[in-house]
């Protein structure tokens, strides 16, 4: 066993782990926190999406001692205390789900993708940037326009404090 | 997966001797192949050496135009150099490599593309050989071309196109029985003419190429055609 440490949704933690446990069971079992999914054993479906030193990453295909002093976060660190983050609010709003199994991963995927995209998004661009991402209820739709309407009002909000 | 010891090498002379001393180490760099690999037991090595934190191993030299590979979560952690070294079949940067006739560095020494692949998950590497760098000069003009697997989106045929002067050269992937290979039928077609519509006509034998579950080798063959098109067009456009 190992000792890890880091730094989660600005809580420093640390904990024991084997060589080969991954980043997701770190969180889940290690932590309990279990907001972020595991949906399949290929590194495809994006379930497990957290960020790693500000980053997009799947959780499930990274071992928890190659996360040794970085900082992650996961869906449990987005909200603001009662305040839904906007990525948040534009999923319930625009109905972005349904099982809501995939939902935690989207939401990590959008906040990424929003900031990776300052100019702005698209449709297109919302659904090629999904392609790690796999949802078997909603047919993406309300996903792509929850993205959309969140990637707007962060952007104005950006402009605001600009 | 089995249980793994690892290791997190500070500079390439620790990760060698991490190798060295290593039972059955295997290097890791963003882990994109070989967890999966390991989660499903085709991999166990007894030990891994994370090359993630080597500041010799990162930075690009010069900016190529974009292929994109995986998806952003994969790319953030995945690297060029664990893509050359496990050599998929199906997988992208192989095909740029070879079409770009760019040059494998290693701790070692410097392999080209074409002596670098050398069957299916096969290279021209020794077990303790580190891939440090890929070096290419920026062609006049390249594409590329991709028919994605449509569960994986790996490459169920990709073809990377170059020009540089008077040469063509063009690379097919994900395709070939034995990984990737240059394509004589379309470097002739293209050599007096770099327009899609110089592969009119053309065609590819299917002999040496994959037959599985996901195509045959005659519909990798058009594919080959078809997506050659596709990349000149990128190239071109
Ligand atoms: C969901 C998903 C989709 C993907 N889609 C695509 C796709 O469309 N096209 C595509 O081409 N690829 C695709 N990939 C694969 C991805 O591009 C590769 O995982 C990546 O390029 C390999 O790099 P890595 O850093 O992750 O390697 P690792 O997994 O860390 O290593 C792979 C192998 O290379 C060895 N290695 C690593 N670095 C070095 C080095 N510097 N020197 C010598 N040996 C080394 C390792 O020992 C290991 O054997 C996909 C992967 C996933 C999970
Ligand atoms: S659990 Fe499916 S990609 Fe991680
Ligand atoms: S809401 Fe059910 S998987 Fe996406």
């Amino acid at each position: 066993m190992t000792e890890v440490s880091m730094l989660v949704n600005g809580r420093t933690v640390s904990g024991a782990v084997e060589g080969r446990t991954l980043l997701v069971q770190f969180l889940r079992e290690t932590l309990g926190l279990t907001g972020t999914h595991v949906g399949c054993d290929t590194s495809q479906c994006g379930a497990c999406t957290v960020h790693m030193d500000g980053r997009s990453v799947k959780s499930c295909s990274i071992l928890a001692v190659q996360a040794e002093g970085s900082e992650i976060r996961t869906i449990e660190g987005l909200a603001e205390g009662n305040a839904l983050h906007p990525v948040q609010a534009a999923f319930k709003e625009h109905h972005g789900l349904q099982c809501g199994f995939c939902t935690p991963g989207m939401i990590m995927a959008a906040t990424d993708m929003i900031r990776r995209h300052p100019e702005g998004l698209d449709e297109a661009t919302v659904r090629a940037e999904l392609e790690g991402n796999i949802c078997r209820c909603t047919g993406y739709h309300n996903i792509v326009k929850a993205i959309l309407a969140a990637a707007e009002t962060m952007g104005d909000g950006e402009a605001q404090a600009a | 997966m089995y249980e793994v010891n690892y290791h997190r090498a500070g500079s390439l002379d620790e990760a060698l001797k991490l190798l060295a001393d290593a039972d059955d180490g295997k290097l890791i760099a963003g882990g994109q192949t070989l967890i999966p690999a390991m989660k499903t037991r085709l991999a166990a090595p007894s030990d891994l050496i994370d090359l993630r934190h080597i500041a010799e191993l990162t930075g690009i030299a010069v900016a190529g135009r974009t292929v994109t590979i995986g998806d952003p979560h994969v790319r953030h952690m995945g690297t060029i150099g664990g893509s050359l070294a496990n050599n998929d079949p199906a997988a992208d940067y192989p095909a740029a490599m070879l079409a770009l006739a760019a040059t494998i560095v290693t701790n070692a020494r410097e392999i080209a593309a074409a002596d670098f692949f050398t069957g299916l998950f096969e290279t021209a590497l020794e077990e303790d050989e580190i891939i440090t760098a890929v070096r290419f000069d920026a062609p006049e003009r390249a594409g590329y071309g991709k028919f994605p697997n449509p569960a994986s989106r790996y490459a169920m045929t990709g073809v990377f196109v170059a020009l540089d002067g008077k040469t063509v050269r063009a690379a097919v992937t994900g395709a070939g029985d034995d990984g990737v290979f240059r394509s004589g039928e379309l470097e002739t077609a293209l050599v007096t003419d770099f327009s899609p519509s110089a592969l009119d006509g053309v065609s590819v034998p299917d002999d040496a190429l994959m037959t599985d579950i996901h195509a045959s080798a005659a519909y990798r063959a058009s594919l080959i055609v078809a997506m050659a098109k596709r990349a000149v067009t990128m190239a071109n456009g």
